[in-house]
């Protein structure tokens, strides 16, 4: 398998990749994992691989170059991005966008991390139990979950209904940030847990053990040795959740406001309702160019982070 | 020990708090009125009974499984074919294979929905049903590429050379003992790819035809332009048809990860 080693290093995006792996291992079968390569063997590959690489570039690749040729092709040019970043208003969303994706991120850690853990010490029955209350929501539309928070978070919805027969004030939970991280966390949940466990699972607990006999007490052992060693499944998590909620946006759109705006439900507006392909196109470049951006800066703080992986962990 | 009976309820309430807020629709698609709120006093089955009268939602349905059984295909097809190849690779430009496949499900989905309805806008694609099915079949790749991958991992290769030795072709290999072997692999990556189209919304919502909208677009349109509580009852039929399907891809691909 993958050593936390190389996880951590080098290609920015395959971190994410790794997480959307780590995810679909889980729910493909818990013994399923990338080929083992065989070597020495002839046959059709280039044949067969041409098909689906030709359509990926088409219906992937050829699409976003589109977005960065269409971005520039206005009458600004290139200064569209200079324009936009000049902008209040985007300066504004694109700060929220960031804001809501870090505590999404940060809300998905603090959930799924206990969770993770979990599951690599609950007995098998359990485990399995677990696994399909992770996996089931991970397959489940979108729509359908977030149009339930609507249901409970609306002015005279389930929570504030039973809030106010406790004659307690009501919260205002929809249409604003709140509402958002709340029904994003819920969603993203499982790309988080998925990753950890990945991760948790390789790590060897008689390391912990150990610690322990050496004289370590049992949260000093934990915070050195198994924290750090935990740090690859952390970083996947979170790139995953955070590049995810950077894009995301039904729940944004069904819970949230056009006044609090995230870039995803800018992108929307200027397409579906100003008609402006060229804002939309240049903001969507620019969600991917902050995205990249991010993911370097991570890769760099991961470097420079102590406690790095011992090669022997599983 | 307490430290782990802490630990158990904690992740059995995260697990509940998964599950159950999604389970607030069932209540409101019984509603008899016409509000997304859940009613303890009176039920009836009224907007269950629209959802089957009404055309509009039926049309949307059948768009969605036309939709969702073509992208399946086309991406079963394709994603063995390239779990095959895949097979044969090694090293670095193997990686780098892995990921160009994997990438689709890391774009944020919008740009997938704009980017796409640009470029399909140049090719006349936009707004037909052939230009959906594409869309969802390529970003569903990695979902079938998974599983065969997890089956072929586990075949016998003695097989094949046994079967060679029988006198069998590369085709008749392939479709007499490498494919009846992989199956549980390949069905729940069809699966798993007719979920993902059948649920996708974002690129729908820029790649369908406003005269033919899929049914999550629907549903969408329906939450954030009207207040029809026809869109609970269609999430308690999408729901409860969605979660059996996932079950038997999860049991079918253990299965075939297991044996095979």
């Amino acid at each position: 398998m993958v050593g936390g080693e190389r996880r951590l290093s080098g290609q920015h995006v395959a971190v994410a990749v790794r997480g959307m792996t780590d995810v679909l291992d889980a729910t493909v079968g818990s013994g399923s994992r990338w080929l083992t390569p065989l070597r020495g063997r002839h046959g059709p590959t280039g044949l067969l691989l041409a098909a689906p690489l030709v359509l990926l570039l088409l219906v992937v690749g050829y699409p976003m170059w589109v977005l960065l040729q269409q971005s520039v092709s206005g009458p600004l040019g290139w200064n569209i991005f200079l324009e936009l970043l000049a902008s209040d208003v985007t300066r504004a969303v694109l700060l929220r966008t960031l804001l809501t994706a870090a505590l999404v991120t940060f809300v998905c850690l603090v959930l799924g991390y206990p969770y993770a853990y979990l599951l690599t010490v609950a007995s098998p029955l359990l485990r399995a139990v677990l696994i399909v209350l992770v996996v089931l929501p991970f397959w489940t539309s979108f729509t359908i979950r977030t149009l339930a928070w609507v249901v409970l978070l609306q002015d005279q919805g389930m929570i504030n209904n039973t809030l106010s027969t406790l004659g307690l004030p009501s919260l205002s939970l929809i249409r604003n940030v709140t509402g958002v991280v709340i029904g994003m966390a819920h969603v993203m949940l499982p790309f988080a847990v998925l990753p950890l466990y990945a991760a948790m699972r390789r790590i060897d607990r008689r390391l912990v053990d150990a610690a322990v006999a050496c004289g370590a007490s049992r949260r000093a052992a934990w915070r050195q040795v198994y924290l750090p060693l935990s740090l690859p499944g952390i970083v996947a998590a979170s790139v995953l959740v955070f590049i995810l909620s950077l894009g995301f946006f039904i729940t944004p759109q069904l819970l949230g406001s056009p006044r609090n705006a995230l870039l995803s439900q800018l992108i929307y507006m200027n397409v579906t309702q100003v008609g402006d392909n060229t804002t939309a196109s240049a903001l969507g470049v620019l969600l991917v160019a902050v995205t990249l951006l991010l993911l370097v800066a991570l890769t760099v703080i991961v470097r420079i982070l102590p406690g790095r992986t011992p090669k022997g962990a599983r | 020990m307490t430290d782990r009976a802490f630990l158990k309820l904690t992740g059995l309430l995260i697990g509940l708090w998964l599950v159950l807020p999604t389970l607030v629709i069932v209540p409101v698609s019984l509603n008899p009125r016409r509000s997304l709120a859940v009613s303890w006093s009176d039920w009836s089955l009224q907007w269950f009974q629209r959802f089957f009268d009404d055309p509009r939602w039926l049309d949307a349905l059948t768009t969605s499984v036309v939709v969702a059984v073509q992208a399946s295909v086309l991406a079963t097809v394709l994603g063995t074919m390239a779990a095959f190849a895949l097979e044969r690779v090694t090293g670095k430009f193997r990686r780098v294979l892995d990921a160009s496949i994997a990438t689709p499900i890391v774009i944020p989905v919008i740009l997938l929905g704009i980017g796409i309805y640009f470029a399909f806008l140049r090719w006349g694609l936009a707004g037909t049903t052939q230009g959906l099915v594409l869309a969802h079949a390529v970003t569903a790749l990695p979902l079938v590429v998974h599983p065969v991958s997890a089956a072929l991992s586990r075949y016998d290769r003695s097989l094949d050379r046994a079967a060679s030795s029988l006198g069998a072709g590369a085709v008749a290999r392939f479709y007499q003992v490498t494919l009846p072997m992989i199956a549980p692999g390949v069905l729940a990556g069809a699966l798993f790819a007719f979920i993902w189209s059948f649920d996708e919304v974002v690129m729908a919502i820029f790649l369908s035809s406003p005269r033919q909208p899929t049914l999550p677009v629907l549903m969408f349109n329906s939450v954030t332009q009207s207040v029809d509580p026809t869109v609970a009852a269609a999430s308690v039929l999408v729901l409860a048809s969605s979660t059996v399907v996932v079950l038997l891809a999860m049991a079918l691909s253990r299965k075939g990860a297991r044996s095979g």
